[in-house]
């Protein structure tokens, strides 16, 4: 079909009106894509930007390494340990299983951990690391490097993880660490980030609990990259963060240990003081666990063991025990009559082995009484009925404001946990906790530290060091942290009369070394460390007339929890006193005989600065001494560290 | 006078061919088909083994056809129109009935070592049916309602196949390329008034038939439609894709991240990012200069196909070359709208970038007949 031209000249008319109009309409729209890139990349740009590396970019923790603890002589008590462990990948891993049974040449796995693994990498995205195996020996971790070849998608990895080198002996002070539990995290108002990492550790009790916020330190960051799985693809900026700081304590290792030692397998606390600067050195309370046990995760049958204990391990018995202090309350007695003038140096009462008050029969420890008795005789024989009488000439308040002038009945502040405030009964306090009034007969109990009245070992301790000092003695557990001394406190006098206390220090005195003293047995011999102590035996129930009159029936036949409590309090030397220590042993029977001798093995350590000579101890016993002594297994001290800043 | 009228006295034989070519629009294409290489090599973080290099080597296929194809008397074109509209209609049928399954959406047929998309041809062969019926068809009944209502049966048939396998994107297309050689080959602007205007109601029709029992459309292109309307309603779920793609592309700024740094695509957050949104990594590694550039190629090679038609005398050739360039126009505008988030997303590749063989090749196989229009044009 052949075109006339006039036809052609109108089509390509046609076509070029068209073909103008439809090249308009593309550079139209191509002008509408540009302007509309224009608005997206240049005006918006800043925009677009920050919600792409926000995408990819996200901030991760690094969880600070936690504060050591030293004990004062800068031994490392709670340190970190790198936590070797193998993680893996089931992404990069293919089939898991297979891995997982080359892993087993390497390390030992039991099936069923196996097949509890197994299920948790099912569970798990494809790109979650899960911990095939936690703390690894060197030896495993090394293998399970060098082997990586062969184990595709296990990575080897470490973190720090706290540990407790000296074993139990600082569990009950320092407590220890465990994961965040959600428990935890309820209590925190404003939870710092750095708590929700998966193997970050918080204090959970003791002083790792209480100084929280000194050992935590301060979180690292490290900023990666992410795809969009949430793969960490790479790092690109990582700022580390700071250690916690060290905390110096004033505890004294190797004495802790000597004392967990001495006290053995009894239930039993004991506290150590300088009496000068108040310094904690020991504080002691068995049987002791192992916090390790706790950090990696106590087993339930490990946990019902401890729980199920009738002595009590998990209870720190040096601050939260309370006990009925016994005759070592007598030196708080005597100074109350003292200082009222109700008695002095002069006064004595006559013991006849027993006192009548109300018709009530109080008795003397012993039977046959001890005739006429002044203050001094009072403590060295320990006699009774000398405080029946004073007692009810003095009233109780008097006794319990002394009580409370001396540190019973006063709550401590020291960063440990559940620190019981013991019992100082007055009138008061009885009317506000049973709604009854004050008898004559709870003035009595009383005053031999019966009844009502109940102190913990360390406030004991506390009183004897106000005792051999007449000053105002605030323990402390915390000598430095980070380098810089907590400053001591210059101690108040106490305001009691020199003649008065050393009225007390002469009866404390004579207790070991007079004719007649309740412990002379557990004296020290050599001069320079003369020690000064105080029994006590408190009942733990009621003794009836009945039983009376069948005679009193001795410890040995009794069941262990119905024995009595037996304690010691003491300090030395006698002249110049520098510690004062306190023992309780929670159903020992007679203090003189159970109370004294771990008391004066512990002063005597300390006193030392070691295991002391012999020649400290009465001749006829250093064989025996010798023997104990032998049969310890005191840990090794380490060569002390230099205080101050040590990098995990 | 300028090159392109170099020597045009006579139209040239055998191989004297090659020496009238397009050769700008050769360089253009070959420079756009490079940016693709260049993308695709950084989208595989470096493996060029994975996209860039069956690309490259598809691309010297299409480039040889291409030549071969501008040897071919521009007569051929108008001679085999019929037969290869209908044969690309056989083949959507067939496709319809055997086609090879694809991410839920029938497109493919299997030809052993080749996999043939149909729907792809179709575009060419209808640009070349209408072309030929419009040179055949006398000027003056271009507007009359029954030689109107012939090119639109035309166009909506293969539509309809399309349509049903279900690629709701490439139906769009054919019927907007269809139209739009109705409208260069001088239909009354009146028909094209009254068909937004009828589209607009459809389009009234089909959001009204949500969730009753005539529904329209798929859920999944409804959803489609939410997420273009807003996309940060649901920037997890089917607003992930858009929203992504945006960022991408915004975040390029200026001068973008530099080659091989997009996070957004090495990090996998952009959706098929080698096909459908290749180019918000180009926006995003090459910032607003890199995409303006692309831009600016793409308009160049829709200026020459227009200067190139317009001076043509041959009313077929004419309009074949401006329908191809209308279909490549179509090809980038939607997919930049579409990742820009102008347009809802539709299944539309980047044309000479994105990765996918049948589509470079049939492309460069019709510059081919764009280049044998030119070549073989009357002097």
């Amino acid at each position: 079909m052949k075109k006339s031209a006039r036809e052609i000249v109108e089509s390509s008319r046609s076509i070029t009106r068209r073909g103008l109009m439809l090249g308009g309409i593309q550079a139209a729209v191509v002008a509408t894509l540009g302007w509309r890139l224009k608005t997206m990349q240049l005006d918006r740009a800043h925009e677009f930007r920050l919600l792409s590396d926000g995408n990819s970019i996200k901030l991760r923790l690094l969880p600070p390494a936690r504060g050591l603890i030293h004990d004062r002589n800068g031994i490392v008590i709670a340190g970190n340990e790198a936590n070797y462990r193998a993680t893996i990948t089931r992404e990069e891993a293919g089939d898991p299983a297979v891995v997982i049974a080359r892993l087993r040449h390497l390390i030992p796995m039991t099936d069923t951990a196996v097949a509890a693994l197994l299920a948790d990498i099912g569970r798990r995205s494809a790109i979650t690391p899960v911990v095939v195996a936690d703390r690894l020996t060197w030896d495993q971790f090394a293998s399970i490097a060098i082997n990586a070849p062969a184990l595709p998608g296990v990575t080897p990895g470490s973190g720090l993880s706290r540990s407790y080198p000296r074993g139990g002996d600082f569990a009950h002070v320092l407590g220890y660490v465990g994961p965040v539990s959600d428990y935890d995290l309820s209590k925190i108002e404003n939870p710092d980030p750095v708590l929700m990492l998966p193997e970050f550790q918080l204090g959970k009790l003791g002083v790792e609990a209480k100084l929280e916020p000194q050992l935590r330190g301060k979180a690292g960051t490290r900023k990666v990259e992410v795809n969009s799985a949430g793969r960490e693809m790479r790092e690109l900026e990582r700022i580390e963060g700071e250690q916690g700081a060290t905390v110096q304590m004033t505890l004294d290792a190797p004495l802790q240990n000597f004392a967990i030692q001495r006290l053995g397998e009894e239930s039993a606390a004991a506290v150590v003081l300088d009496v000068q600067t108040g310094d904690i050195l020991a504080s002691a309370s068995a049987p002791t666990f192992d916090p390790n046990l706790f950090v990696r995760g106590i087993s339930g049958a490990d946990y019902r063991a401890l729980m199920e204990h009738d002595h009590r391990p998990l209870a720190d018995k040096t601050v939260q025990g309370v006990y009925p202090p016994g005759s070592t309350f007598k030196m708080v007695t005597l100074l109350a009559g003292l200082d009222a003038g109700v008695i002095d140096g002069g006064s004595h009462f006559y013991c006849p082995g027993y006192t009548t008050v109300a018709g009530r029969r109080f008795h003397c420890w012993s039977r046959g009484g001890h005739g006429s008795v002044g203050p001094v005789q009072s403590l060295e024989r320990s006699c009774d009925v000398f405080y029946y009488e004073l007692a009810q000439k003095l009233g109780i308040d008097r006794i319990a404001a002394m009580a409370r002038r001396l540190g019973i009945g006063v709550r401590h502040d020291l960063p440990m946990s559940a620190i019981a405030e013991g019992i100082a009964p007055d009138r008061a306090w009885k009317k506000a906790r049973y709604d009854q009034d004050w008898q004559v007969g709870d003035s009595i109990n009383s005053s031999i530290g019966q009844g009502y009245v109940l102190a913990s070992p360390l406030q004991l301790a506390v009183m004897t060091a106000r005792v051999a000092t007449g000053r105002e003695v605030r323990p402390r557990l915390v000598r430095a942290i980070d380098g810089a001394a907590v400053p001591a406190d210059a101690f108040a006098d106490l305001g009691l009369a020199g003649a008065h206390l050393d009225i007390a220090r002469a009866g404390m005195d004579a207790v070991m070394n007079g004719d007649r003293g309740t412990a002379g047995k557990s004296r020290i011999v050599a001069p320079e460390w003369r020690m000064a102590g105080k029994t006590g035996t408190s009942q733990v129930r009621n003794i009836t007339a009945a039983e009376r009159a069948r005679g009193v029936i001795s410890n040995d036949q009794l069941p262990w929890e119905r024995r009595d409590h037996a304690l010691f309090v003491c300090y030395a030397p006698v002249e110049a006193p520098r510690y004062a220590v306190s023992v309780v042993v929670e159903h020992g029977g007679g203090g003189s005989a159970v109370a004294a001798p771990v008391a004066r093995d512990i002063l005597l350590f300390a006193l030392a600065g070691g295991l002391p000579p012999l020649d400290a101890y009465p001749p006829g016993q250093r064989d025996g001494i010798a023997e104990m002594q032998a049969r310890m297994r005191l840990a090794p001290v380490p060569v002390a560290q230099a205080a101050g800043r040590a990098r995990a | 006078m300028s090159y392109l009228d170099y020597g045009s006295d006579q139209t040239p034989t055998g191989w004297r061919k090659i020496l009238h070519m397009n050769w700008p629009l050769v360089f253009l294409l070959a420079a756009v088909a490079s940016a693709g290489f260049l993308m695709l090599y950084s989208v595989s973080g470096g493996r060029a083994e994975m996209w860039a290099e069956p690309q490259l080597e598809r691309f010297g296929v299409g480039m040889v056809a291409m030549v071969a194809l501008a040897f071919v008397p521009i007569w051929f074109w108008r001679s085999i129109s019929v037969v290869a509209y209908l044969v690309c209609l056989g083949l959507l049928v067939l496709v319809d009935v055997v086609g090879h399954n694809a991410m839920g959406a029938q497109r493919w047929l299997d030809l052993g070592p080749v996999k043939l998309q149909p729907s792809e041809l179709m575009k060419i062969a209808l640009v070349l049916l209408l072309a030929a019926y419009y040179d055949w068809l006398d000027l003056g009944r271009v507007s009359r309602p029954l030689w109107v209502l012939i090119p639109v049966l035309l166009i909506l048939t293969p539509t309809a196949l399309v349509l049903v396998q279900p690629d709701l994107g490439t139906s769009l297309m054919l019927v907007a390329g269809g139209g739009l050689m109705m409208f260069v080959a001088g239909v009354s602007l009146w028909y094209f008034g009254a068909v937004i205007a009828l589209v607009g109601g459809l389009v009234f029709a089909v959001m009204k038939s949500r969730g009753t029992d005539w529904q329209l459309l798929h859920d999944y292109q409804f959803r489609r439609i939410d997420t273009f309307l807003d996309p940060s309603s649901d920037p997890l779920g089917a607003g992930y894709n858009i929203t992504q793609a945006q960022i991408a592309l915004g975040s390029g700024g200026w001068s973008g991240r530099g080659f091989m740094q997009g996070t957004q695509s090495r990090l996998n957050f952009l959706p098929e990012k080698h096909t459908d949104f290749i180019f918000t990594t180009l926006a995003e590694e090459f910032g607003f200069i890199g995409t303006v550039s692309l831009l600016s190629l793409y308009a160049l090679i829709l200026a020459f196909c227009l200067y190139s038609a317009l001076t043509n005398r041959d009313r077929f050739a004419s309009l074949l070359t401006l329908g191809i360039a209308a279909t490549f126009f179509l090809y980038f505008a939607v997919n930049m709208s579409m990742v820009m988030g102008l347009l809802p997303v539709v299944g539309v590749p980047l044309p000479m970038v994105s990765y996918g063989g049948t589509q470079l090749m049939i492309l460069l196989m019709a510059f081919g007949i764009v280049q044998s229009a030119h070549v073989n044009r009357p002097r």
